[in-house]
């Protein structure tokens, strides 16, 4: 294992960004002490087909009782790659998201949008081994919270990952294209460089809709890649 | 080249995928692993006793966060990552009380002291924190790599205090006692 390539921090989210008040009383203060990736951070915890169940990935189903939910069918996949665009296989990917009318199943989310009996809103699975995934949902919508008296936050889906290395934990969220909400956004454009913005966003993928039911957005997301290390002392040439 | 995926916070809601016990949502389960019946976690049993650590995330205000997803991550007795000993744990940060508790075993040395990784991630966080616990009663720490790349004056804010069987292991995200957290 080596280490991974430093991270740019000016390509990710300042920690303290006041547009999004919540970051004012929890973004730390002093700057982040900075470390060659040690030992323990270069590995991390391994998933396996034993850990997710069979409808985990597909969010019509998982919490589904007297029907489908209500919304627009979905296809959301893509593929996880590193920074080198190596494929990482075999790793955990967890979302979340609100249902069709912009509500939480969540103990304290308390919008006035009605809930969906047949919607929990999580789901999981794997990467192949070509570092591919796919989950089945319906279409998350907008929403308001409490920031500025009338923010709204663009349908989005929450995403975590693990990596092969805990140093490339990540955790961020996914948006779709054309989403005119995405401009005013205090959380999206807490990433100042559009083109870092761009990265979060899905693209409508017409080739893998399925006729008569499903329209599909394409997201892939990319890791860490570990530094590669052309001479280093007490290594075997063969 | 490409270029990682820039970091969002997980918002307010984030236990609905990462503990969904807590935000009081089932799923259901077909096989035997869905999302409630199997909540990520230890796989194995602890091959050592079990010790454990509680504690709160203090905002700047010096207010317990009361919706901080706290995972953690550490070498087995041994010293060794990802043997029959996961190592990993989520937990989330009390709604009510703001306390997170985990219940693991003591870690073995891995080049310098023993510790446990500790990431966090909530609203008002736009990317996860990385932070590490240190044993307070532990030798090994005066000469611990890390810690001795941390200012004196704040390698206190890494280790836990040992009340009675427990480990007490406060996070401050800001203040005078600031957690030292790091660039990995």
């Amino acid at each position: 294992m080596d280490e991974f390539l430093g991270r740019e921090h000016g390509h990710h989210p300042p920690l303290l960004t006041p547009g999004y008040k919540s970051t004012v009383m929890r973004a730390p203060r002093y700057p982040l002490l900075s470390l060659p990736t040690p030992p323990g951070m270069q590995v991390g915890p391994v998933f396996g087909s034993s850990d997710i169940d069979l409808l985990d990935h597909d969010l019509i189903r998982n919490h589904a009782t007297t029907g489908d939910p209500i919304g627009e069918r979905i296809i959301l996949h893509g593929r996880v790659l590193d920074e080198y665009g190596r494929p990482v296989p075999r790793t955990l990917i967890e979302i979340w998201q609100a249902n069709a009318g912009g509500r939480y199943r969540h103990a304290t989310d308390n919008y006035v949008a009605a809930l969906d009996p047949n919607f929990g809103g999580g789901g999981r699975t794997i990467t192949d081994a070509q570092g591919r995934y796919a989950f089945r949902t319906i279409k998350p919508g907008a929403y308001p919270y409490p920031n500025h008296t009338n923010s709204w936050r663009p349908a989005h889906v929450h995403f975590s990952l693990f990596g092969t290395g805990f140093a490339q934990r990540l955790i961020t969220q996914m948006y779709f294209e054309g989403d005119p909400l995405m401009a005013t956004d205090d959380i999206f454009n807490t990433i100042p460089d559009p083109v870092a913005r761009a990265m979060l966003v899905a693209s409508l993928d017409r080739a893998a809709a399925i006729p008569l039911d499903s329209l599909a957005y394409r997201f892939d997301i990319v890791l860490r890649g570990r530094r590669q290390t052309f001479f280093e002392e007490g290594h075997d040439a063969s | 080249m490409l270029r990682e995926t820039p970091s969002q916070t997980a918002g307010p809601y984030l236990h609905i995928a990462l503990l969904p016990a807590q935000a009081g949502v089932s799923y259901r389960p077909v096989g035997a692993n869905a999302l409630a019946s199997s909540p990520l976690g230890f796989q194995a049993a602890a091959p050592a006793a079990p010790i454990l650590i509680e504690g709160r995330v203090l905002d700047g205000a010096g207010a317990p966060c009361r919706d901080m997803l706290i995972e953690l991550w550490q070498a087995d007795g041994t010293g060794h990552y990802g043997g029959a000993f996961r190592g990993w744990a989520r937990t989330g940060t009390d709604f009510t009380t703001g306390h997170f508790q985990f219940e693991t075993i003591r870690p073995g040395a891995v080049m310098g002291a023993p510790h446990i990784a500790f990431w966090l991630a909530a609203r008002g966080l736009n990317m996860g924190l990385h932070t590490r616990m240190y044993f307070p009663d532990d030798p090994a720490n005066d000469t611990d790599p890390v810690l001795s790349r941390v200012d004196p004056a704040r390698r206190g804010t890494l280790l836990a205090r040992a009340e009675g069987d427990r480990f007490v292991f406060d996070i401050r995200l800001q203040g005078e006692m600031e957690t030292v957290f790091f660039d990995v």
